[in-house]
């Protein structure tokens, strides 16, 4: 709470302050923010970042596990390039080189496996739910 | 010419990449260190260059830049005594098949003092489309294999990573196979031939992709000719193989070295300096004498 007492005071001047300003609705607005911030708001959903890493000719992890609408990122830490091609044809990335990342958002539950074309020992997984 | 044992023949691996002439005659492998003097070629005999999986777009600890050790290629070609007739690229031209890469490998290699630079297409090259965009550029939209005769030797390219997508091994295809058929009929069983392309055409490590799962049909189809020699890249190391009158080679990167087969956790780039990479990178001078069927072979790196 110190945090949100803290907040109505810091854009004003002491001067321009209102002295007889009603709190509530500033707690109101304050809360609000605050909840969009933390991904906590009306929709319930929290969608922290979701990633991939691709190593030693591998995905890690290789099954990832993530809420509808989630985007996932792929990047290639390895010196050889690499792709993240979906197994239906649904996403699919170019050749990714070291250092080189893509993404794609899940929609839809389901389970969406992928693979490299150029490595076709390598698997992975997505799954929405 | 001596008979070569098995001790002489490692003693001759050692040379490899310094500078060695490497001649199969009625499949014995003999070398020995190539002297300045033999240098000039005489009147009626050729040569020509086999350069493989330049990468351009590679960036890692063995090399930060695969353009920069292309252009260095290109000047040991232009510093050979006789120019090559021609240049053959034997596929991944470039790592990642980012736009205008086949532009910059097109463009180092028109430094190159030599007639013409043919190219046959790595799994580098035609992962992202298909094929679209090499075959276009290099083979007029047509399936890319090709043949064609220089001073009595007759050369072959073969496309054999179309089908690596998905199955990671190298593959011919039935209409490949057909039309080589079709190539060699005509031919003499005395004519010398060179046939190229990417991945291997002999089991050089099946775990890793370092194999072309139907290439015995087409070895079938070459088995009556006196002299035959293979080219191939895709595995950034030169190791020989002879079997009958069929001489296989496989050839330096000029990017980055991979690892012995089988050696380590997988076939990807090896993590060693740059000092360490460059005597495994390289290039290499084929010669044919004329009125003798054996190609010398000499490899040569950029250390």
């Amino acid at each position: 709470m110190d945090e949100i007492r803290r907040l109505p005071a810091r854009p004003c001047r002491p001067t321009r302050t209102p002295p007889s300003r009603p709190l509530l609705p500033a707690l109101v607005a304050t809360g609000v923010a605050l909840s969009l911030l933390l991904g906590l708001g009306a929709a319930g959903r929290a969608l922290p970042p979701a990633s991939v890493d691709i190593q030693d000719s591998k995905y890690v992890p290789q099954a990832l596990t993530v809420a509808p609408g989630t985007t996932v990122r792929w990047i290639n830490r390895d010196e050889e390039t690499h792709t993240v091609t979906s197994a239906t044809g649904l996403f699919g990335s170019a050749g990714l080189d070291l250092g080189e990342a893509y993404s794609y958002t899940f929609a839809a539950p389901g389970v969406y496996p992928y693979t490299c074309d150029l490595h076709a020992f390598m698997q992975g997984t997505i799954v929405v739910k | 010419m001596d008979r070569m044992n098995r001790r002489g023949f490692l003693e001759c691996m050692a040379w490899v990449g310094t500078g060695v002439v490497w001649t199969a005659t009625g499949g014995i492998l003999s070398s020995r260190v190539l002297p300045a003097a033999a240098a000039e070629l005489t009147g009626g005999s050729f040569s020509f260059v086999q350069i493989s999986d330049s990468h351009v777009g590679f960036k890692g600890q063995a090399n930060p830049d695969a353009a920069v050790t292309l252009q260095q290629v290109v000047g040991k070609i232009n510093a050979l005594p006789t120019p090559p007739a021609f240049v053959i690229h034997t596929g991944d031209l470039t790592h990642g098949q980012k736009p205008g890469a086949f532009d910059t490998v097109a463009e180092i290699l028109k430094g190159a003092k030599t007639d013409k630079v043919l190219y046959i297409p790595g799994e580098h090259d035609v992962f992202v489309d298909g094929g679209k965009e090499f075959l276009g550029r290099y083979a007029k939209g047509g399936p890319g294999w090709q043949s064609f005769d220089y001073q009595g030797v007759h050369f072959v390219g073969l496309v054999n990573v179309l089908k690596y997508k998905g199955e990671h091994l190298g593959a011919l295809g039935g209409e490949q196979i057909a039309w080589l058929k079709q190539d060699l009929a005509g031919l003499s069983n005395s004519t010398p031939v060179v046939v190229y392309a990417h991945v291997p055409l002999w089991a050089v490590f099946p775990a890793w992709g370092w194999v072309t799962e139907d290439a015995e049909q087409a070895l079938a189809l070459l088995t009556r000719f006196g002299s035959v020699t293979v080219l191939n890249g895709h595995i950034h190391q030169a190791l020989q193989k002879v079997e009958g009158n069929v001489t296989f080679h496989t050839a330096m990167s000029t990017a980055f070295p991979q690892p012995a087969p089988g050696v380590g956790p997988g076939p990807g780039p090896m993590k060693i300096s740059e000092e360490q990479a460059r005597p495994m990178l390289g290039m290499r001078e084929v010669r044919y004498v004329l009125g003798t069927t054996p190609l010398a072979v000499i490899d040569s790196t950029l250390a």
